[in-house]
């Protein structure tokens, strides 16, 4: 069943649509990986996905008991987060704040599950550390297990690997597809990884001077992957 | 040395420095507590610019003799914190110019107001007063106390209440909005409490040291600390130390109240500075 349904959907800012004519649906357990180079407006289309943005035109709708309280979501760090003084446990408990509703406090069992989101991203060792002392990579880690938290049916993730070395981008993209395979979480990533989506991806949009949505094994046969593999390999 | 205590012994007798006292520890204890989300977010100057539109407020309060001027000024001072907190970040004018265009708008309109129509012959006694807070805190009444004691009191159960959703909303704002927490409400709340804690702080230290307060006692403890609990906690128990320094040092020297507790926050800053260097932090 559709979980995220677009219909006919436009995305911008202030009025002003960067893609235009989007109809695509999300069902529950895909891998949809959202491709395009830089500026294309990926992410002004997950910020409309997400809600922080208003569309355009068109519509977003969640279906199938999804609300916005049961999605994961791992956005590209922000400055204010550079000198953050929180340690590691603080902000991956963070994100079961979707849970607490109006309970001032965290729960028990909120807690737990933030502990099992540390040691799934490895950064169980790292918890009492200061977030603005760790690597890029341990960052990104514990953003991960926050978002982790907070994602009961979908994750949403925004450029995972950028400013990780490719060993780090390797471990990040494996747990993804873990949780993706093993937990049935729905997965949305935004990359310009075109490696890492036709391995991973059970769905591909393509977004571009023309706009692709289908299966990977669809878009393999696409003429937008032969345009992007005569460009990769001429 | 022995001189020093009998004359704060001595001082300690009146009422009006009890609650000098009482209501300087309450009221740093509150902006301090703010002071954290207000630096982390960018928004250190908010507090400037909000006192500014007080001080605005409170030349119309006295422009209309009204009795209790803390019934408009804190009502325009939230309005106005609610503009500039909630629909900043949407808006054309950006945050910094918004908040530098609304303060100075408002002081100059105040100063205006209080030329026009001057209500005693002490005009620039009066504007001093209000903006430096030279003597407000030792001419306070025992119901301006318990008023303040209320706030203060109602301002720091919130806090406490909401401090796991204010973590998640200052840290990333968009993650908790995409992840369907209320930001819009949490922000609201921010706003509402931030311009309570300057109108009743312009009483302690003025409309143009109010922000020494909130930003002060926050940077230093950013210093020093490493979780957002910590820093809480310890930018609390400066602001509070400073405050009772600072209200004690102006008793016996005889200095004004606001910017002697502003000094001691400075010297605060710069020997957490020291520390934290040496300690390679």
């Amino acid at each position: 069943m559709a979980q995220i349904t677009c219909k006919k959907l436009a995305v911008g800012y202030g009025g002003q649509a960067v893609l235009k004519n989007l109809s695509f649906s999300v069902q529950r357990g895909d891998c949809l990986y959202i491709l395009g180079e830089n500026g294309c407006g990926k992410t002004t289309l997950m910020k409309t996905l997400l809600r922080l943005l208003p569309p355009v035109g068109g519509s977003v709708e969640f279906s199938d008991g999804l609300s916005p309280n049961d999605i994961g979501y791992l956005p590209q760090q922000t400055l204010i987060q550079r000198d953050f003084p929180a340690s590691v446990s603080e902000i991956v408990l963070s994100g079961c704040q979707n849970r607490c509703g109006l309970r001032p406090f965290y729960s028990k069992a909120e807690k737990a599950l933030a502990h099992d989101a540390m040691a799934k991203t490895d950064v169980l060792s790292l918890a009492g550390r200061c977030y603005r002392e760790l690597s890029g990579g341990q960052q990104q880690r514990v953003l991960l297990a926050r978002a982790l938290c907070a994602a009961r049916k979908v994750l949403v993730l925004d450029e995972p690997v950028s400013g990780l070395d490719s060993q780090a981008a390797a471990n990040l993209y494996q747990l993804i597809q873990e949780l993706h395979r093993e937990e049935g979480v729905t997965v949305l990533v935004i990359s310009h990884d075109l490696s890492a989506a036709v391995q991973s991806a059970t769905h591909i949009l393509y977004l571009g001077h023309s706009t692709f949505f289908g299966t990977r094994q669809e878009f393999l046969r696409s003429p937008q992957w032969s345009a992007l593999k005569g460009v990769r390999n001429p | 040395m022995s001189a020093l205590i009998q004359k704060l012994e001595f001082y300690f007798q009146y009422p009006f420095v009890q609650y000098a006292l009482i209501v300087g520890v309450l009221i740093a204890l509150c902006s301090s507590l703010l002071g954290v989300t207000l630096v982390l977010k960018r928004f250190s100057l908010i507090g400037d610019g909000l006192s500014h539109v007080a001080f605005g407020a409170m030349a119309i309060a006295s422009v209309l003799h009204l009795a209790n001027d803390l019934l408009l000024v804190l009502p325009i001072t939230i309005l106005c914190a609610i503009v500039l907190l909630c629909a900043g970040q949407n808006t054309r004018i950006c945050g910094d110019s918004a908040i530098a265009m609304l303060s100075v708008s408002t002081l100059a309109m105040g100063y205006l107001l209080m030329n026009l129509f001057a209500s005693g012959p002490n005009l620039s006694g009066d504007v001093c007063s209000t903006l430096f807070g030279s003597t407000s805190i030792l001419t306070l009444t025992s119901d301006e106390v318990a008023l303040c004691a209320v706030l203060s009191l109602l301002i720091v159960i919130l806090f406490i209440l909401f401090y796991n959703k204010l973590f998640a909303v200052t840290f990333d704002e968009n993650f908790a909005q995409a992840t369907g927490l209320h930001v819009r409400r949490s922000n609201l709340l921010i706003a509402v409490v931030i311009a309570t804690v300057i109108v009743l702080a312009m009483n302690l230290v003025g409309s143009l040291l109010v922000s020494a307060l909130i930003v002060f006692p926050a940077l230093s403890a950013m210093r020093l600390c490493k979780s957002f609990l910590s820093v809480t906690i310890c930018s609390a128990l400066l602001s509070v130390f400073c405050a009772l320094t600072g209200i004690l040092i102006s008793i016996l020297a005889g200095t004004p109240v606001g910017s002697t507790i502003v000094a001691t926050d400075l010297g605060a800053f710069c020997i957490v500075y020291v520390i934290a260097r040496l300690s390679g932090r």
